[in-house]
């Protein structure tokens, strides 16, 4: 049995949950990686142990991982794979199920482990279940939860690389521009440490209390949908149900309820820690440790401490 | 330009779901069921785009049971003209929900859809994406602003590093994330006037859609439970449990 991953790449780095998604491949047999765009990142590919294949394509049109272009690619390609894989990630989610529909396949999103090769599980309503289901199609097309699989290693394999012809594309759609953060922290979903922050943070200005000791810790910044639709940071920081779903070592939540839609994101950290003024918020319930105090007193002390 | 919204009934958002004691699913007979938060942000754009005069008509359709109609009634209170419900067993798969969707949009010929980018019941996040791609159609997903100007639509996209702008064709799908707008809420005239909206009501067999299960559902379990630790007195007590109890620090 081969499956394809799609690896999906940012800035020349391959996204750490798309190397999970090698991980979970290759408990189905061989593995193959589709890179769409930068070379380089084909030839980083070509390293992955476990990865016996990298398909390049090089053609100018795939080069910002547009889903219309990429979907039909994958179609192209699908008939030599009995499974396509891809991280949970934002291109995962836009251009599988897309691929699914024209390949007559009903995708099965957010996998966190697999049973067999036709029976997987998955999360549903915000992590509060488990559903274990059965595909009944030829062709299964997935994508993986990069918090439940390791990333593949970097280095230690040496795949050949072949350039994939384009396929028929229906320019429909064209890339205008991107914005990125540019942050010299740790990316949000691999970093060990996550702190993170919520309303209780009243503003943007108080939201940087949190930057010293992320920076003590080595940690990623996080947010609660509250604080970014308060606009303390931008989207990208969200942590939860509809945002990134993170498992660090330790994750430390400030000012944060803990409503179900936030738990979703972040349950799974190995320590949780929370800072909350309400000695009944619900994020006591998954916490660890909690002190119940005044985030703005307890933040500086903690950096203090951690000297 | 028609736009036409597909809305789902989930169970609401302030419920914790529970799962069924012999494990076939989640629980729903007696629980509070409402519009899914996406698809009231969906909704709520498109008739924005109706007022702004981009759109002439905004037509809702739900694919689901009979009680559907009291989401496609929540939707016309918002200010959706129309609505289709297709009768079908609870919560379709997403690609017989595209299969039926792309069926209406033979019969009513949309310049736009809007959807939620995910439902919050299953958390698939899929219908949008393959209902373009059966269409043949671009699509704008995970969408925090939407513009429509000289046949395309403009979306700026929620992404994993933060956002991407891309212009799409029309006719074209998009899918709102939450940030897109605040939905509002309906006034009660308006759900006053929402009552004598006209509501169409198909069966899925009718549009010729296969609506077969792809998956099985094997069983539904509850997560392990997260046990709730200790309240520390100090933040000298917490760096020195950190440190030597969990060993994180
Ligand atoms: C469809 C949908 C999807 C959603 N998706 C997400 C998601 O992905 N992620 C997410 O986070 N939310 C999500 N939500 C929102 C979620 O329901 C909550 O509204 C949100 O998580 C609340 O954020 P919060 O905890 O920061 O704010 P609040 O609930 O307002 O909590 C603020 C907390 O700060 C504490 N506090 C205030 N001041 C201090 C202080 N000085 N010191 C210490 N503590 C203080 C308060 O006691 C309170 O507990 C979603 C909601 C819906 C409907
Ligand atoms: C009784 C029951 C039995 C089930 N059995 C199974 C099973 O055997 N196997 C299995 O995998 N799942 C099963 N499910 C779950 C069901 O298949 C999921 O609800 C389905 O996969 C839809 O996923 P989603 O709503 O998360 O789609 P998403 O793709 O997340 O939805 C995105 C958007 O699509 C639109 N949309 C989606 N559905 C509709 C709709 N019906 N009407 C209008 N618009 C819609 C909305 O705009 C929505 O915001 C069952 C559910 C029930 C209640």
């Amino acid at each position: 049995m081969t499956a394809l991953v799609l690896l999906d790449h940012e800035e020349g780095r391959i996204r750490k949950s798309a190397l999970s998604a090698v991980t979970a491949a290759s408990q189905l047999g061989d593995v193959h990686v589709l890179v769409a765009g930068d070379a380089a990142v084909a030839q980083v590919a070509a390293a992955i142990p476990g990865v016996t294949k990298v398909l390049h394509a090089a053609d100018a049109q795939y080069a910002h991982e547009l889903a219309e272009p990429l979907a039909a690619l994958i179609v192209s390609l699908a008939g030599n794979y009995d499974h396509i894989f891809a991280a949970a990630s934002a291109v995962g989610k836009n251009v599988l199920p897309r691929a699914a529909a024209l390949l007559d396949v009903q995708p099965i999103p957010d996998v966190v482990s697999i049973v067999d090769a036709n029976t997987f599980v998955r999360p549903i309503y915000a992590g509060n279940a488990l559903a274990t289901v059965r595909s009944s199609d030829a062709k299964k097309v997935l994508t993986v939860r990069g918090s439940a699989f390791d990333a593949a290693p970097a280095e230690g394999g040496s795949a050949s690389i072949e350039t994939v012809a384009p396929a028929a594309n229906l320019n429909v759609s064209e890339f205008v521009a991107v914005h990125l953060s540019d942050s010299e922290r740790p990316e949000l979903e691999s970093a060990r440490v996550v702190v993170s922050g919520g309303r209780g943070l009243q503003s943007e200005e108080k939201f940087h209390i949190l930057e010293p000791l992320a920076d003590k810790l080595g940690a990623a910044i996080g947010a609660s949908r509250a604080a970014v639709d308060s606009g303390f940071v931008p989207n990208e920081f969200q942590v939860g149900q509809t945002g990134k779903i993170v498992a660090p070592e330790l994750y430390l939540a400030f000012g944060i309820s803990g409503a179900i839609q936030h738990l979703a994101g972040m349950k799974d950290s190995r320590v949780i820690v929370a800072v909350n003024k309400d000695p009944e918020a619900p994020i006591f319930q998954v916490a660890d440790y909690g002190i119940v105090g005044d985030l703005f007193e307890i933040v500086p002390a903690l950096t203090e401490a951690l000297n | 330009m028609k736009i036409v919204v597909p809305v789902k009934r989930v169970v609401d958002y302030n419920i914790k779901p529970r799962v069924k004691a012999d494990g076939s699913g989640v629980e729903t007979t007696g629980v509070k069921m409402s519009m899914n938060p996406f698809d009231e942000i969906a909704v709520e754009e498109a008739v924005r785009l109706k007022e702004k005069g981009v759109a002439s008509e905004v037509v809702v359709v739900s694919i689901g049971v009979q009680q559907a109609q009291d989401t496609l009634r929540t939707a016309m209170a918002m200010g959706a003209d129309r609505a289709i419900l297709v009768l079908s067993e609870e919560s379709p798969e997403p690609l017989a929900v595209a299969k039926v969707l792309k069926a209406i949009s033979e019969k009513e010929q949309p310049g736009l859809f809007i959807l939620g980018k995910q439902a919050i019941d299953d958390d698939m996040n899929a219908t949008g994406q393959m209902l373009a791609g059966l269409l043949g159609w671009g699509q704008g997903t995970f969408a925090g602003k939407v513009d429509v100007a000289d046949g395309r639509v403009k979306v700026s996209r929620e992404i994993d590093g933060g956002t991407e702008d891309i212009s799409v064709a029309l006719p074209a799908v998009v899918t709102a994330d939450l940030r897109l707008n605040e939905p509002r809420y309906a006034s009660l005239p308006n759900i006053m006037k929402a009552r004598k909206k006209p509501m169409e009501t198909l069966k899925a067999e009718e549009l010729g859609v296969d609506m077969a299960r792809r998956l099985t559902v094997v069983s539904v379990a509850e997560p392990p439970q997260r046990q709730a630790g200790v309240k520390v007195g100090s933040v000298g007590e917490l760096v020195e449990k950190l440190r030597n109890e969990a060993k994180v620090i």
